[in-house]
């Protein structure tokens, strides 16, 4: 209280300094902030899409070139110019003769912290998902992480089924299944400690891969040659 | 030490505005300040130690920028402008850690922002940017921000060792070792602040018995 009195007799009227100084560190601040993100968002949209490159690059092997495409309302792919985002976007990789290797998917969900947006691999001449990439994740770091590190569970994406049956539906949904419990070839084996944030890997892949690998198998016997 | 409290109040030398960061008033051992960050990054080594650097580095540029306004900011609105000052350099580290680093962003992300709210930052602002100069400032500074960085460290180290049977994500235990998730969980945090916090008090009532 005493501190308070001692203030006003101290600077009295003082209203206009004090705008003064707020208003004035106000626009240093924004002209520093604005600055430091024009400054950084080249590099930063960069190394984004240098990211995402190398994701695809990663969950599908023997791919030189790659092309996006977006999906409409028809369950048709459109082709995406460069820099152009879908709703959903996928990325089919091609090899040297240009045939189809794969489709590289990107889906998203709810994971234990916050959306976990990952990418995913599908190969559709062997009817599996073949790699899997986490874009962005907030899941607590040295527990839920682990869906990008431990190799244990990064090797249940070498091959997991997708076939379709002959009404070119889905056969088996994926799905994760507790830690040494995996049976079939479309399970994901899940992580102890990581529970939810592999169970919602399991289910954003699972989600996503109902609904767009039947397109995609469409797509890639209408567009391979072979 | 040679810099008992008698002396340094007669002469302090930027050396020992130094110095008392690392030790003496080490911002997490013996101020106790901080806490959010130090609980909840410190659960490996590399993350605590990015987490220490962005730290010091907002507290670096804030106490610079505040002793530099000390006389020109009206004492009605110096926490108010304290804080945006603070709120500026934040946000230019976090963009600055997305140019460096994808990767770093990613494990960092959600705790970059809440450097902000770190009240070590604000105290050291209130309580001695404001009053002193800016060289002595970069000195208080940097004493601070390395003090918290290894006390950071110290914390992350050893539950990153336990929690996780590694440091710097190089595995230091065979196979078999069994992790103490707890370790990582945020009570592990917990743990092993209160044993470090232990281990410096113990030494420093020692030494001022002596």
């Amino acid at each position: 209280m005493s501190e308070v009195a001692n203030i006003k007799t101290q600077n009295p009227a003082s209203s206009k300094k004090m705008l003064l100084a707020m208003v004035g560190i106000g626009i240093m601040s924004a002209l520093l902030i604005v600055s430091t993100f024009e400054l950084t968002l080249p590099r930063v949209q960069r190394l984004k899409a240098e990211a995402l490159e190398k994701a695809i690059f990663e969950v599908l092997p023997g791919t030189v070139n790659m092309q996006a495409f977006g999906v409409n309302e028809s369950s048709e792919l459109f082709e995406l110019n460069e820099g152009e985002k879908a709703e959903t976007t996928v990325y089919a990789g091609y090899d040297d003769n240009k045939n189809i290797v794969g489709y590289a998917i990107e889906a998203s969900g709810q994971g234990y912290a916050d959306i976990i947006r990952i990418l995913y691999g599908y190969k559709p001449d062997e009817e599996i998902i073949l790699g899997f990439q986490v874009l962005e994740s907030k899941e607590t770091p040295g527990l839920g992480d682990k869906i990008e590190k431990e190799e244990r569970f990064l090797n249940n994406f070498k091959a997991l089924d997708v076939s379709l049956t002959d009404n070119k539906e889905i056969k088996n949904t994926v799905i994760t299944v507790k830690q040494g419990e995996k049976q079939n070839p479309w399970e994901i084996d899940g992580i102890t400690g990581a529970t939810i944030s592999s169970r919602a890997i399991g289910d954003i892949i699972g989600a996503s891969s109902t609904t767009l690998v039947p397109i995609l198998n469409n797509h890639y016997r209408k567009n391979n040659k072979n | 030490m040679s810099n008992d409290s008698a002396s340094s109040k007669q002469k302090v030398t930027s050396t020992d505005e130094f110095i008392k960061g690392l030790w003496r008033d080490n911002p997490v051992f013996v101020q106790v300040l901080g806490m959010c960050p130090v609980l909840a990054v410190s659960n490996t080594a590399i993350n605590a130690l990015a987490m220490g650097l962005a730290t010091a580095f907002v507290l670096l540029m804030s106490n610079i920028l505040v002793s530099l306004l000390r006389n020109f900011v009206p004492k009605q609105v110096r926490i108010a402008s304290y804080i945006l000052i603070i709120a500026t350099f934040v946000t230019v580290t976090d963009y600055a850690i997305q140019a460096i680093s994808v990767e770093l962003h990613k494990s960092l992300g959600a705790f970059i922002s809440l450097i902000v709210v770190n009240c070590l930052i604000l105290s050291r602002a209130e309580a001695f940017a404001s009053k002193n100069t800016v060289s002595k400032s970069i000195f208080d500074a940097l004493g601070m921000g390395v003090g918290f960085t290894f006390a950071l460290f110290c914390l992350g180290a050893v539950r990153e060792i336990l929690g996780n049977g590694s440091l710097f994500d190089i595995a230091l235990f065979p196979e078999g070792f069994q992790s103490w998730i707890v370790m990582i969980l945020p009570a592990g945090g917990f743990f092993t602040l209160a044993i470090w916090l232990l281990i410096i008090n113990k030494i420093q009532t020692r030494k001022t018995k002596l």
